[in-house]
């Protein structure tokens, strides 16, 4: 036998508790990987925009359309190299509750100013010419088994009817950030079907020195301030953040739950040491008569609690992790979302935080054990 | 362990003033005062006395598990009595070997594994540890049973298991509170058979409270101690 035999030992004394208290330990952690995975999440979601882009929304709000008119004042403006737009259609396949973002764009410049979306030149060439072409990530190709060439049927929400569309072509995001399940089509089909009701739903404006993109932005605005429609210019991923924080606090509900299930737990695996300390307390007289310092007795129980704590913080990190693997539910709205290497760096700091905190007072406890009087009380 | 040895005059535990008072607020509950006791080399001592006397306090005190009030306790030339509690357990590792009224073995842990406790604190690999254990377990002729749990083990078994534990790494003084006292006639008989072989064959040093003549009388000399004092 070794020491670790003896801590191993101790550990399955009581193997019920001991699997309990792991497991309770693991529930924490995996709500832990999770929540903090959502966190993340968004705040990547937040950065992915563009700063080199403006988007000029109407200023009551991107439920709110633009006239297309503005494009021409905004290719007049200083500093921008070129302008498009976009709506947003939010349709569906099949199942309504099983989402995935639909924007009709101005394809040819808009194309043009996104190098994130990769697409091959004979692709583009046959998603252009069409005008009820779609273009497609290709992990919407993955999740529908569609193919290039299919005809499929989107049900509108905003636009109702049946919409058909010919998939024409599909991409693969540049950064996974960016996302592979977004859907393009073409404007000018939206505009048909709905017998030109429709107009822009924000303009896209790319420009020569980023650097300048707050001057050009109240340039833009300052210009349509007294227009029919005024609009809201902020670079592209100040709009994107917008978007995130119709979230709302999730990182600061998130951030209150995180804290009040890691108190919760500390109570659970603390209050495990107590006891387990608590029962031992003749062994552990036995173990300083037999020459164990005061240090090495508290070290034991130390141990004991860290390898608690981590073992059930590596468990339960690792089922946070593979509920992010593969296409999961959140693959839609938070592209490239998942465990981040701080999200398990931080977990097993809070793991070992946890393991440190609940042996503490059980360690202090045994290390000012007085053999004399545990004897006594033993007896 | 240490040959046979017939030389009694050596003196091996030097007590002088040796006093160990509680207090209860202000009031100081004595519970005996200026001992002096001299302990020699290869003795096997009994003390008796009634419940409450000190004798385990006493006990406590030889062993490095409890500090005087004052005086002193001089252990082959080091006074214990002035060490630190880090210093004792240290001490205690190596001159200490401890024989507990209610045995005291780990449930956790089997026999071997008990016998093998106190050598987790010394260099011996992993392979000389187990010779020393199955050899301790050998002179308490329960060899058979180091893959046994205490809960496997009657409690005369038990008994012989802490003896093991408590010679196994040649401590220079064995103590006894009580050995005897949970087990029955013939285990206890078995036990003293025990203490009286390592006394007579491996010359070791005992001191061993009781309170059954019978038992005080399988030991070299008995002391009592009664009110706080100490007789020879
Ligand atoms: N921590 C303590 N605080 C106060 N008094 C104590 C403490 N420990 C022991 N005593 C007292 O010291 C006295 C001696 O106790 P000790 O345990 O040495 O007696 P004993 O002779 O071993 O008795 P027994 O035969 O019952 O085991 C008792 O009166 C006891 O109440
Ligand atoms: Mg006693």
């Amino acid at each position: 036998m070794t020491v670790g035999g003896l801590i191993r030992a101790n550990l399955f004394r009581n193997k019920k508790r001991t699997f309990l208290t792991v497991a309770s330990v693991a529930v924490a952690f995996f709500l832990y990987g999770v929540l903090r995975s959502v966190t993340t999440t968004l705040d990547a979601a937040a950065a992915v925009g563009s700063e080199a882009r403006l988007v000029t929304s109407n200023a009551s709000g991107i439920t709110f359309t633009l006239p297309e008119a503005h494009a021409n004042r905004l290719r007049s403006v200083p500093g921008v190299t070129s302008v498009s737009w976009s709506n947003w259609f939010g349709g569906y396949y099949r199942d309504p509750q099983d989402f995935f973002a639909q924007f009709a764009i101005k394809a040819e410049s808009y194309l043009a100013m996104y190098p994130e979306i990769q697409i091959t030149a004979g692709d583009r060439e046959a998603f252009l010419r069409e005008r009820t072409a779609a273009l497609v990530g290709v992990g919407l190709l993955e999740k529908y088994g569609w193919q290039v060439g299919q005809t499929i049927t989107l049900k509108g929400t905003i636009f109702s009817g049946d919409w058909e569309f010919v998939i024409r072509a599909a991409y693969t995001p540049a950064e996974a950030a960016y996302g592979d399940e977004n859907m393009f089509f073409h404007y000018e089909y939206l505009y048909e079907r709905t017998n030109g009701q429709i107009t822009p739903g924000w303009f896209v404006v790319a420009l020569d020195r980023p650097e300048s993109a707050a001057d050009i932005a109240a340039t833009i605005d300052a210009q349509f301030k007294n227009s029919t429609a005024p609009t809201k210019t902020e670079t592209e991923r100040a709009f994107q953040a917008g978007f995130v924080t119709m979230w709302g606090n999730i990182g600061f509900l998130v951030r209150a739950i995180g804290t009040a299930v890691f108190f919760a737990i500390l109570l659970v695996a603390a209050n495990t040491m107590m006891m387990a300390v608590r029962e031992r307390i003749g062994e552990i007289a036995v173990l300083k008569t037999v020459g164990f310092t005061d240090g090495a007795v508290a070290g034991l129980v130390i141990v004991e609690s860290l390898l608690i704590a981590l073992v059930g913080g590596a468990l339960g990190l690792a089922l946070a992790w593979s509920t992010f693997q593969g296409r999961n539910p959140m693959q839609a709205f938070f592209p490239g979302n998942g465990v981040t290497t701080g999200t398990t760096l931080l977990g097993f700091g809070l793991a070992l935080l946890l393991g440190m905190i609940s042996g503490a007072v059980p360690a202090l406890q045994s290390a000012r054990l007085s053999v004399t009087s545990a004897l006594r009380r033993v007896a | 362990m240490s040959s046979p040895t017939s030389v009694a005059t050596d003196t091996l535990v030097e007590i002088r003033g040796l006093s160990k008072s509680y207090w209860r607020g202000s009031e100081e509950i004595r519970v005996f005062a200026d001992i002096d006791l001299d302990i020699h080399r290869g003795e096997f001592l009994a003390l008796m006395g009634p419940s409450g006397s000190g004798k385990s306090t006493l006990l406590n005190i030889v062993a490095g598990l409890d500090h005087p009030t004052s005086g002193s306790v001089v252990v082959e030339g080091q006074d214990i009595a002035r060490m630190s509690s880090r210093q004792l357990a240290t001490w205690r590792s190596t001159h200490v070997g401890f024989i507990f009224q209610f045995y005291n073995l780990l449930p956790v842990l089997t026999a071997a594994q008990n016998v093998e406790l106190p050598l987790l604190l010394t260099h011996l690999g992993k392979k000389e540890r187990r010779e020393h254990v199955l050899a301790a377990l050998d002179l308490v002729g329960l060899s058979d049973r180091a893959e046994h749990f205490p809960g496997q083990l009657s409690g005369g078994q038990q008994q012989r298991v802490g003896i093991a534990r408590a010679v196994v790494s040649d401590p220079t003084i064995i103590l006894g509170d009580e050995p005897t006292g949970d087990l029955d006639a013939t285990s206890g008989s078995e036990v003293l058979d025990l203490l009286e072989r390592l006394s007579g064959e491996f010359g070791k040093t005992i001191l061993m409270v009781t309170h059954d003549p019978n038992a005080a009388a399988r030991a070299k000399a008995t002391m009592h101690m009664d009110k706080g004092v100490l007789t020879r």
